[in-house]
């Protein structure tokens, strides 16, 4: 494997950072100030004018996607590092594979059948039975 | 050339080379969409309107650098500048042709999509810290959609992985001499473009900004510059994702021999730019929940299926 010096990507990195910066810092220096007038200091709502906080109650289903995120992604890791080591591990690894990768599809098949995966009106109470 | 300066050339060549290549895509783009819906686009500033991508950036330049009174300040200045310097890192380790890269990782694959989940951070960020109900929306369905797209994008390339046994691009792209991964991993190529697309929060999977129902999504209250690191970002997304389909599955740099290899790759970028314009021409818009349960319930059975398919296959006909 050939293997190329890392400090190519540090200066990539730094100057990255500064051309960030400098698009940043021109144009605050670049542009005009406000005019401050009535309704420069409220929230955009279509031209309506917005009640109560911003921090509205979220369906809950934003949550679950979240958990079921770290669960998936977390499993990706572990067939990753068998992914690049495949030819070492030979059949072996792949029938370890394949358990672990059956235990995530039960997790799968469970969250579908429970109705986590829907959205929208509910018609789930736990798991059906 | 002396190496080091070959390398500074390289580098400032990546940073230019893709913010203006973002830049120009922003005119290119409609500019293709009129050719595709019949009608003109914009023509009218210099050669084929190319001078509309400079105007855009001097109106950009010169527009108020407002942070809204009612906005945490720190996070929403930070939000923009967070996807643009994800999406600038990620092209770090794309190769453009043999030796041509900022870097050859040995764990350039994974660098590439931790780079591209980095800019989830920005879009929830944004949305959050712009105190705007409308923001917040477009914040939390983007990142939700970005997470749940994100978990089968790493894999649906994991096929490719084997085959190579590498997660460098230049061995992924050498392993390519012979067959284009796109052939022996076609389910894994259109898994990863359809998450590719979502990633970038493109059409039609642009439901965080979707314009009829969320305003402009997360950045709703974003203005001037800030909402051009915005804009910029995703067009960076599309040409790296673009770069990376064809470094992954067509072979990157290689060609025939009578064109230099940067040309090859070049090309191939070029054409999956236009193919995903194409999609924003072409596809409507699908429902929030439709996208979701299609990522769940569709996109993440196959890759597996995929995975333990490649699997079988390449350890009984041996490699």
């Amino acid at each position: 494997m050939t293997e190329s010096p890392l400090w190519p990507l540090v200066v990539y990195f730094f100057a990255v950072i500064a051309l960030v910066l400098i698009i940043l810092g021109l144009s605050s220096l670049v542009g005009p100030r406000s005019t401050m007038q009535r309704a420069t200091i409220e929230p955009f709502e279509s031209g309506v004018v917005g009640i109560g906080s911003s921090q509205i109650p979220i369906s809950v289903e934003f949550y679950l996607i979240a958990m079921f995120f770290v669960i998936f992604d977390l499993e990706t890791v572990y067939i990753f590092a068998w992914a690049v080591a495949f030819f070492e591990l030979g059949l072996f690894g792949y029938l370890a594979i394949s358990v672990f990768i059956l235990i995530l599809v039960v997790a799968l098949i469970y969250e579908w059948k429970s109705g986590a995966l829907d959205w929208g009106v509910k018609k789930r109470v736990g798991l059906r039975e | 050339m002396p190496d080091s300066v070959f390398i500074y050339v390289i580098i400032f060549g990546t940073l230019f080379g893709s913010i203006g290549g973002a830049a120009v895509l922003v005119w290119f783009e409609r500019r293709l969409l009129g050719f595709w819906q019949d009608r003109l686009g914009p023509n009218r500033v210099g050669p084929f309107g190319i001078g509309l991508a400079f105007a855009d950036i001097i109106k950009l330049f010169t527009k108020e650098d407002w942070v809204p009174p009612f906005a945490d300040k720190f996070v929403f200045i930070f939000a923009p500048t967070a996807i643009m310097m994800a999406m600038l890192l990620g092209f770090a380790v794309v190769p453009y042709g043999p030796g041509l890269y900022v870097v050859d990782l040995n764990i350039a694959l994974l660098f590439f999509l931790g780079m591209t989940s980095l800019a989830v951070y920005s879009v929830l960020l944004g949305g959050l810290a712009s105190r705007n109900k409308f923001a917040l929306l477009g914040g939390l369905r983007s990142a939700a959609q970005m997470v749940s797209y994100e978990v089968f994008m790493g894999l649906s390339l994991m096929g490719v992985v084997m085959l190579s046994g590498s997660f460098s691009l230049v061995d992924i792209v050498n392993a390519q001499q012979d067959v284009w991964f796109v052939f022996s991993q076609f389910l894994g190529f259109l898994v990863f473009t359809i998450a590719g697309i979502a990633e970038s929060h493109r059409l039609p999977f642009d439901l965080p900004e979707a314009e009829h129902e969320l305003v402009a999504g997360f950045h709703t209250e974003y203005s001037g510059m800030k909402f051009g690191m915005f804009m910029v970002g995703e067009y960076l997304g599309v040409i790296l994702i673009s770069s990376m389909i064809a470094t992954i599955f067509f072979g990157g740099w290689l060609g025939p021999d009578f064109l230099p290899p940067i040309f090859w790759f070049g090309l191939k970028s070029f054409l999956l730019v236009c193919f995903f314009v194409l999609l924003r021409a072409a596809i409507p818009r699908p429902r929030y929940d439709q996208l979701m349960s299609f990522g769940w319930k569709i996109m993440l059975p196959l890759t597996l299926v995929n995975l333990m398919v490649t699997g079988a296959v390449v350890l009984w006909w041996g490699y």
